[in-house]
């Protein structure tokens, strides 16, 4: 029946690009509000038919899954959650992923925030990632939220040498030198690892120039799509590797349900997006090609 | 005049109705006998809220209208009340107190670190940035802008300069033949794997007339003619290629977010998806 239902809408939107494709050979200007009703049909569709494609992880999210993989259990991951709602749908499943794939490694997570926006986000991930996943990790013991302060970039000068300066206390106010977690961690420098989830400023660039470089600390990380081509130059000498939009955040969920046999009912919001951006993206590229055409022959008729 | 203030009403109690009703199903289907009555209607009222705020907010690609203004204008409210308590929660509670006041510290239950005179400095700062709030000695507030423009402006120029700038030039020289053994084994050991000899070689060479051919282009100082033209032209392909991908990026990133509020209102409002 379902089959059927996505025969139907995707006959219904192929006709309708028809249709509109005839328009525009006439000379007709198509509206913009058809465009958004296309756009909206290409997302829905595939989101009520439940499409979704196969993924395989590409080099530069392969480098960060491996960095992940291959560090030695008990390391020291810092998640920094850079971005606020109007980002969480396309980086949130990134941050997931990170959180399943360090506490089922065994590696002690930090997480902190230079958004505000993060915090909650944080925490909401918590719950839902670890303690629903991995309810016998202990928190202050395998997993930390240290929460958000203001000053971006300002707070990554402080911390690369020293985190009390500005961290006394986790997100709920306990004091981090009685959390056994903390214990022996000075600064930034005795992670082994720093991910940043971000795409707006400050976000990945300000940890890789801030942190990473500065204090020789292996930088990865997960940006929104619109950050991305502006961070792969940073790649593979300044960066570990980087998770791309939602396609990085796919990839990545892909490889950890390939390793992992016990994530494999685990949520993959990633890899359930790619369906509506497949269809979504065809039907750009189709308006791309109506709009030319229609510029063309309106040229022609002028001349 | 008269018509158009009734159907903005009608319209108005359309909508109210709509979600009132909305609100009632939503209750009815997530409580169950386990659940608490007041948790049902509170859980129910938030998830119909947030279906009414992304409709009005979508409700722009229509046209302009109060809905969407409502919405546009809660979310910046909430944003910046959002970002002043975390900040004074996080930044005067979290590091100030335990720095100056044992009492105040022991008020808001976060650990005293010990009196430290430095962090009056930031204290005085913050008190000059509220200064903005008088319109008579709102000029005061340009001393602590100042310190901050000015601490910012040293701290980054250093840091972009060292690991940015220099380290991102230095990321530019690549080698132009990677693990290069003469041709019979380049041939021999020929490919396609991204870790591959011949891809990185290939990658590294994009790289090179990439950025070569693109400063060309933005060297004003000798006419784009002969060879320079022809890489002045390289140039602006590498640049509309980029700005391509830039903007495929940009697409997929704001489908992202269409499938993330379309996915809310699908499963979490509407039940249609598990």
């Amino acid at each position: 029946m379902s089959n059927i239902g996505l025969i139907i809408s995707l006959i219904v939107i192929a006709i309708g690009l028809l249709w509109l494709f005839i328009l525009s050979l006439r000379g007709k200007e198509v509206e913009r509000r058809i465009i958004f009703l296309f756009i909206g049909l290409s997302v829905s569709v595939p989101l009520l038919f439940n499409i979704t494609f196969s993924e395989k992880a590409t080099p530069i999210v392969m480098d960060v899954f491996n960095k992940v993989e291959n560090l030695p259990a008990g390391s020291k991951i810092l998640l920094s959650y850079d971005y606020g709602p109007s980002m969480a749908p396309e980086v949130e499943p990134m941050s997931n992923a990170f959180l399943r794939h360090a506490l089922a490694k065994g590696h002690r997570v930090y997480v902190m925030c230079l958004w505000a926006t993060g915090q909650s986000l944080a925490a909401t991930a918590i719950d839902s990632v670890v303690k629903k996943d991995f309810p016998d990790k202990v928190y202050g013991v395998d997993y930390i939220n240290i929460g958000f302060k203001a000053g971006g970039t300002g707070v990554l000068n402080v911390i690369i040498t020293d985190f009390r300066k500005m961290y006394l206390t986790d997100v709920d106010g306990r004091d981090l030198d009685s959390l056994p977690i903390f214990n022996g961690i000075r600064s930034l420098k005795d992670m082994d690892l720093l991910i940043s989830i971000g795409g707006g400023y400050p976000g990945v660039k300000e940890w890789i120039l801030f942190a990473g470089s500065q204090g020789n600390i292996p930088t990865a990380g997960g940006c929104a799509a619109v950050s991305a081509p502006l961070l792969y130059p940073y790649y593979p000498k300044q960066m570990v590797g980087l998770l791309g939009g939602i396609k990085g955040a796919a990839e990545y969920e892909s490889q950890l349900k390939k390793v992992y046999k016990r994530f494999e009912k685990s949520p993959t919001p990633g890899i359930k997006m790619m369906g509506p951006q497949t269809l979504a993206h065809l039907i750009v590229m189709a308006f791309i090609v109506i709009g030319n055409i229609s510029y063309f022959v309106s040229k022609r008729k002028r001349s | 005049m008269a018509d158009s203030k009734r159907i903005s009403k009608i319209i108005l109690a359309a909508v109210i109705a709509f979600f009132l009703i909305s609100w009632i199903i939503k209750g009815l289907a997530i409580h169950d006998e386990d659940s608490v009555l007041w948790f049902s209607v509170r859980d129910a009222f938030l998830i119909t809220l947030a279906a009414f705020l992304t409709l009005a907010i979508f409700s722009f690609l229509y046209k302009d209208n109060p809905y969407y203004k409502f919405a546009e204008n809660l979310f910046v409210g909430v944003s910046a009340a959002y970002w002043m308590c975390v900040g004074f929660w996080s930044t005067i509670i979290g590091n100030m107190l335990p720095n100056l006041s044992e009492s105040l510290s022991s008020t808001f239950g976060v650990p005293y670190k010990g009196f430290n005179i430095f962090y009056i400095v930031p204290l005085i700062l913050g008190i000059l940035l509220l200064m903005r709030l008088s319109s008579k000695a709102g000029w005061i507030s340009r001393w602590a802008l100042a310190w901050i423009v000015g601490t910012t402006a040293g701290l980054n120029l250093v840091r972009y300069l060292r690991t940015d700038f220099i380290s991102q030039v230095s990321n530019t020289f690549v080698p132009l033949l990677v693990d290069w053994k003469g041709f019979g084994a380049f041939y021999s050991g020929l490919s396609l794997a991204s870790t591959g000899q011949f891809v990185m070689t290939l990658s590294n060479w994009v790289i090179f007339i990439g950025v070569f051919s693109g400063l060309i282009y933005f060297f004003f100082s000798k006419e784009h003619k002969g060879f320079f033209g022809v890489a002045s032209k390289v140039g602006i392909w590498v640049l509309m290629i980029t700005f391509g991908a830039s903007f495929g990026y940009t697409v997929m990133g704001r489908v992202s977010l269409l499938v993330g509020r379309l996915t809310y209102l699908f499963k979490d409002w509407l039940g249609l998806i598990s």
